[in-house]
């Protein structure tokens, strides 16, 4: 943990609006991204927290009918991920995304780690072998795999899944990297491999997580964003959020009288 | 209502089961009636054609006496000209079927596009037939060729492969194309290692499901005039061919008149001589067993790749 109070920027939602078609989906977004921080998105279904991390990465694009107004600042470089002169594809190798259900490509584990590598044009076999070991060790799951990197990743186990998708998604050194509730779909035993993996991958990258669990929030987050209906509500500190929060409707839906 | 006895319970669920069984019943039979039919139609053909098919029927050109007539350029024809139809139905309907669904947006030229592909599907054999005289054979001047030939049946079969390439595509989990996105993929290269592999079993089915509809037709073939009775085959690449001796080029053949199986059975069965109707029946029993060996390796593709792709 740093000590001093004021951590550096990694990025910034600056008046951002979305819409899926009529529909506005997020209403004036402003919060800041702290460089090496866990940061969690909180609040109940459809309040837009999914929505808003799914801009992060442009993910919105893949569809049509989308449309993004204001401005997410991307630090060092102060690019703005949502200008329709950035590229999108430029935007998803710099952030990095893990989804709700473990989505493992349906070839081997291997190759599952390497394809972002590919995807830059890595052909190299000493470079790759080298960056999915660091990767697979960097999500915590090589000792489980290392000696079938060659067997199906569908075949796995869907906490080894999710952290090989985590693997895939470290491969290729994201700068940010967006956890859409990652362990929704997982027992209480592998939820708490990916929240201490978590816990250590914030040495290295900064992370941006929507969680539904409160306790997963506490537990991961150093900062926490409390969403209500496509707005943000409150964006502070966790252990502030959790112990005082300011507005009464974070206070309503973590102590569990809503959502 | 006053609540029922255990005695009108069992009255009640013996009347259902009763119909449970009549339906039944139903079933097995129309189901009989339909197998009966193919079993028949399949084993009449081998019992009338049992006396021709020996090894000689595959190795002769067909012939004025029928006890020495063959299937040898019908077989041979058939075969080139589904090679061509493959060559030109795979590539394009895959490629159509893939910009439909990975490309494409959606508004009414899309929807129009979509509504002629559904059109063509219905579109009668022999108007492809017309259609191929007028631009294969004249205008592009290909001739009454394997070529003509295989483009036309390429043709009809298209909206087939084009439609089997999207239910494949559409079988595919948008999460998986979000998986390789997100690690910053172009549409490309989501196509070229997710998209096209894992639609690969799906695709495949189509194609030989439309190759073996394409095989038994006979009526554009007839149009664009490939000749009912022919005893040479054609050229085989880097052979000398006729008396000149020049050796043939890699894809003469494709210009190379030609006959293909139903049309050597229309020809047999039209003739006055009973003794062809043998020989008619056999060639049926073959091209028979060509459609349904080509179905069964459409099946076993399909298992053999699905094994390895689950989500």
């Amino acid at each position: 943990m740093q000590t001093h109070d004021k951590p550096q920027l990694k990025a910034e939602a600056r008046n951002l609006n979305f819409y899926y078609g009529e529909a506005k989906a997020l209403k004036n977004i402003n919060m800041p991204i702290y460089d090496k921080k866990v940061t969690a998105l909180i609040g109940p279904s459809g309040c837009g927290k999914s929505t808003y991390l799914r801009s992060f990465n442009r993910m919105h694009d893949l569809y049509p009918g989308n449309r993004y107004e204001g401005e997410i600042r991307f630090y060092p470089d102060n690019t703005n991920l949502l200008s329709p002169e950035v590229d999108p594809i430029e935007v998803r190798m710099r952030v990095g995304m893990v989804f709700q259900k473990p989505n493992p490509f349906p070839k081997t584990i291997y190759e599952n780690v390497a394809y972002g590598l590919r995807v830059r044009g890595e052909s190299n076999k000493r470079i790759l072998d080298e960056k999915v070991e660091q990767a697979l060790r960097g999500a915590a799951i090589w000792e489980e795999v290392k000696d079938r990197l060659q067997d199906l990743a569908p075949n796995l186990s869907g906490g080894q899944q999710q952290r090989l998708c985590i693997a895939r998604a470290l491969a290729t050194d994201p700068e940010l990297l967006l956890f859409d509730e990652p362990t929704s779909a997982l027992d209480p035993i592998a939820t708490g491999a990916i929240e201490e993996l978590v816990h250590e991958l914030k040495k290295r990258v900064t992370i941006l997580i929507v969680t539904h669990n409160m306790q997963q929030a506490a537990r991961v987050s150093d900062y926490t964003a409390y969403m209500y209906l496509g707005e943000m509500i409150e964006f502070g500190k966790t252990d502030e959020i959790f112990i005082k929060p300011n507005d009464k409707r974070t206070e309503d839906y973590i102590t569990g009288r809503m959502g | 209502m006053q609540p029922m006895t255990t005695e009108q319970i069992r009255v009640l669920i013996a009347r259902g089961k009763l119909k449970d069984t009549v339906f039944q019943a139903l079933g097995i039979i129309c189901l009989a009636i339909g197998l009966l039919v193919i079993f028949l139609l399949v084993g009449d053909m081998l019992m009338r054609g049992l006396d021709r098919l020996n090894l000689e029927f595959f190795t002769e050109f067909a012939s004025r006496r029928a006890s020495q007539s063959g299937i040898l350029s019908a077989w041979v024809g058939t075969l080139l000209v589904m090679l061509v139809t493959a060559a030109a139905a795979v590539p394009l309907g895959v490629a159509a079927g893939i910009y439909l669904e990975e490309y494409a947006k959606r508004n009414w030229i899309t929807d129009i596009i979509e509504i002629n592909i559904t059109n063509l599907a219905a579109v009668p054999s022999i108007v492809y037939g017309l259609l191929a005289l007028g631009i294969f054979v004249y205008t592009f001047g290909f001739g009454q060729s394997i070529l003509s030939a295989g483009l036309t049946l390429a043709l009809l079969i298209l909206p087939i492969v084009i439609v089997a390439t999207r239910e494949a595509i559409r079988a595919i989990p948008s999460m998986i194309r979000e998986g390789s996105m997100a690690v910053g993929a172009t549409r490309w290269q989501t196509c070229r290692y997710h998209i096209i592999p894992y639609a690969m079993p799906g695709i495949l089915t189509g194609v030989i499901i439309g190759l073996a509809r394409a095989i038994g037709e006979t009526a554009p073939i007839i149009t664009i005039g490939a000749l009912t009775f022919i005893a040479f085959l054609p050229p085989v690449p880097f052979t000398a061919t006729g008396m000149d001796g020049a050796s043939a080029g890699l894809f003469d053949w494709v210009m190379s008149p030609f006959t293909v199986m139903p049309i050597q059975i229309f020809n047999w069965t039209s003739r006055p001589d009973p003794a062809f109707e043998v020989n008619a029946a056999a060639a049926g029993f073959v091209l028979m067993g060509m459609v349904l060996s080509m179905n069964a390796v459409a099946i076993w593709l399909r298992y053999r790749m699905r094994k390895n792709i689950k989500w």
